[in-house]
């Protein structure tokens, strides 16, 4: 049995997915990108092979893919976390067409066809607004941890507007709506309808088609499903390992390739 | 070495060189009139007038090639730092700036020293032009003259000679070419000299045949040249050397050594895989890394708007009739400067019209920060586009002038992941035809 990995090396976390011949999802592993961005991909690939019991050797083919991709030094080649993510969200809901990923630096709109190939796509532009980054200012200005964000805010009761969506902004904006003696959660919930309203903006530069998969860390905020479920009008696929998706859309290409060398003159079914 | 390797060394890859040349001579030719504190003529790329002007003598100065030029040579930043401290905002036109700073510096520039204007000329073909002219009236007292060229009044509604709309217009041209005329003429103290103008237009004429055929060429592949950086030179000639013999024989080379390159399957790109079309204007700071992050992934430019309306739009390839030099001229600025307006505003019924003939994989929208008149319309032409053409489309967003806007690392990841689709789409093609 061969296994393919996938190395995601994000602006805040670096994940690793390993996948079988059956393209079977048996090792994740997650860890904090740091400043050391070589050692993060080693370390995150070492942390996934010991928590699914395979041996480096047994890892035949290896894709870097996110910010960091060309420092993933081990990895055999490397594929944008754009088309990863597609192909990531297709092979876990097969129906997908749209996939909305929001990372820490960046949040992208995706439109895939039926195989994962990226048809189109939109990102926000160089400013972080609408991003992960975005609800971390936020949450450091009301002095409460990432994974608190969701629970907190989903106990609005009077939302307030945020009218910025600048991430050096939104702390004084936050700040100033404490002044004025609104509540944290009222606060916190328009900080997350800010984003998923600038979310479906990019949504819909791409068009809009169902089935919608959410990807990415922040699917891991219940609020922020909320906002943009609610925004949108429709449910979003969202999997236990959506953080994990662009991981595992390397993987995936990377099981693609090991799989295209066994019959060199089959047309690869890759990316690229 | 053979008859046929010495032709190619001679031939190719003369365009670039000469036509550096050209532009070393023409910077070199500012600095000496600089120097001797003779007159200028400032003027801009779409409607330079250059015809008019040379008939008085007068050497022209492009301020957008100069503010382009800072940026390719990295030293744009302390440019537009200067004139930010100075007041200007950093939301408006990077070139402008750069200009502004040039001004308030004497004419210093990278290339030498810049003259300053006895006369500005400009059209409408870009809403920033008066406002950027004003600020030479104020700060030098020249004269500037604005040639007001009517425009398409909708998409697809062009008029054309023997239209009474177009008469009128032509006519409202040619009654605006002779106040210029009148201008030129008190300024300089010159009489008009007729023959002097035909000869000029006869050598204009000969660029912009020439211009028309050197892009044609590009319909071959591979392509002989590229139209993001090869193609930026042959514009600086193209603007700088209008209705000269020196600009007239340099595209009759051109010429030679496109279909040379053409008829003989030298490319520009050693292994050409996609065909491009570039829309907008070309990303000055890092200008050769951003070409190399197509180049990379065997993407080509075989087209751009840039040389259309940065060219005036002289690439329609029109002839004066010099038997009625200044009606045809009139008729002339009216077809091109309005064609140039287009490329900008109206470019999605052209790139529709073109993808087939060039072969074209894929389209690469350049919005840029600083200037809202090509960029605005982008995104609906975009749209447009992907409703008549399956040809998928990338949209990546910089500046022409300000590395602050400028992300390598953003840019490239959504230029790699158009190429991986633009790889999945060949591949899925190459299934299909198997299967077929």
């Amino acid at each position: 049995m061969a296994y393919a990995a996938g190395v995601d090396v994000g602006s805040t976390q670096t994940k690793a997915a390993i996948v079988n011949e059956d393209r079977e999802l048996v090792g994740t592993a997650l860890i904090d990108t740091g400043s050391n961005v070589i050692a993060a991909a080693e370390n995150v690939f070492e942390k996934a092979l010991m928590g699914s019991g395979i041996s480096n050797e047994e890892v035949e083919y290896v894709i870097g893919t996110g910010y960091g991709r060309y420092r993933v030094t081990f990895g055999n080649d490397q594929v944008t976390e754009i088309s990863c993510h597609g192909r990531g969200a297709v092979h876990m809901f097969p129906n997908t067409r749209t996939v909305v990923d929001m990372g820490g630096q960046d949040t992208k709109a995706i439109k895939v066809g039926e195989t994962g190939e990226i048809e189109d796509f939109c990102m926000n532009d160089k400013c972080a607004a609408g991003t992960g980054r975005f609800l971390g200012a936020a949450a450091t200005a009301l002095e409460l941890t990432l994974d608190d964000l969701g629970p907190t805010a989903l106990r609005y009761t009077k939302p307030v507007k945020i009218s910025t969506t600048c991430t050096v902004f939104a702390e004084s904006e936050v700040l100033s709506w404490l002044g004025k003696g609104k509540k944290v959660e009222d606060i916190l919930w328009g900080v997350h309808e800010s984003i998923a309203t600038r979310s479906a903006g990019l949504m819909r530069r791409v068009g809009i088609q169902d089935e919608i998969t959410f990807t990415g860390g922040v699917t891991r905020n219940t609020a922020m499903v909320q906002a943009l479920e609610e925004r949108l009008g429709k449910k979003l696929n969202i999997s236990d390992d959506s953080h994990y998706m662009g991981a595992l859309g390397a993987a995936l290409f990377a099981m693609d390739r090991i799989m295209a060398s066994r019959q060199p003159h089959a047309v690869a079914e890759t990316a690229q | 070495m053979t008859i046929e390797a010495a032709t190619k060394n001679e031939i190719v890859g003369r365009g670039n060189r000469d036509g550096a040349q050209l532009f070393r001579d023409w910077f070199a030719e500012l600095g000496q009139t600089a120097e001797k504190g003779e007159q200028s003529a400032y003027v801009f790329v779409m409607g330079s007038m250059n015809e008019i002007l040379k008939t008085f003598d007068l050497p022209v100065v492009f301020p957008e090639i100069n503010s382009l030029q800072t940026a390719v040579r990295r030293v744009a930043g302390d440019f537009l730092s200067e004139a930010e401290d100075y007041g200007y905002s950093p939301d408006i036109c990077g070139y402008v700036k750069a200009d502004v700073s040039v001004q308030l510096r004497g004419g210093e520039h990278p290339m030498g020293r810049i003259p300053k204007p006895t006369i500005a000329v400009l059209t409408n073909a870009c809403n920033t032009y008066v406002k950027w002219a004003e600020i030479w009236e104020r700060m030098h007292g020249c004269p500037m003259f604005t040639l007001d060229v009517p425009g398409t009044r909708e998409a697809g509604t062009q008029t054309w000679p023997g239209d009474q709309d177009f008469e009128n217009d032509r006519r409202y041209v040619q009654k605006q070419t002779k106040e210029l005329i009148a201008l030129c003429e008190q300024v300089t103290g010159k009489k008009f000299d007729i023959d002097k103008f035909r000869e000029i237009l006869g050598h204009a004429n000969s660029m912009s045949v020439g211009w028309k055929r050197v892009i044609e060429a590009n319909k071959a592949t591979p392509a002989p040249f590229n139209a993001l950086t090869d193609g930026t030179i042959f514009l600086g000639v193209a603007n700088g050397f209008r209705g000269t013999k020196e600009g007239a024989d340099y595209f009759n080379d051109l010429v030679e050594e496109m279909e040379y390159k053409a008829a003989n399957g030298i490319g520009a790109l050693a292994e050409e895989i996609y065909r491009l079309v570039f829309i907008g204007v070309p990303c000055y700071p890092i200008f050769r890394r951003f070409n190399e992050l197509f180049s990379e992934w065997g993407g080509s430019f075989i087209n751009s708007t840039y040389l259309w309306f940065a060219s005036g739009g002289s690439n329609l390839g029109f002839e004066y009739d010099l038997d009625k030099p200044l009606e045809s001229f009139a008729e002339g600025t009216l077809i091109s400067v309005r064609d140039a307006m287009d490329s900008m505003f109206h470019q999605s019924q052209m790139l529709v019209d073109m993808v087939d003939d060039y072969s074209v994989d894929g389209i690469v929208y350049h919005p840029i920060k600083s200037c809202r008149t090509v960029s605005t319309g982008l995104a609906d032409s975009r749209s447009y586009f992907a409703s008549k053409k399956d040809i998928p489309s990338l949209f990546v967003e910089s500046d022409m002038m300000d590395s602050r806007e400028i992300s390598e690392a953003q840019m490239k990841n959504r230029i790699d992941a158009f190429f991986e689709g633009l790889a999945s789409r060949k591949q899925q093609a190459a299934i299909a035809g198997k299967e077929d």
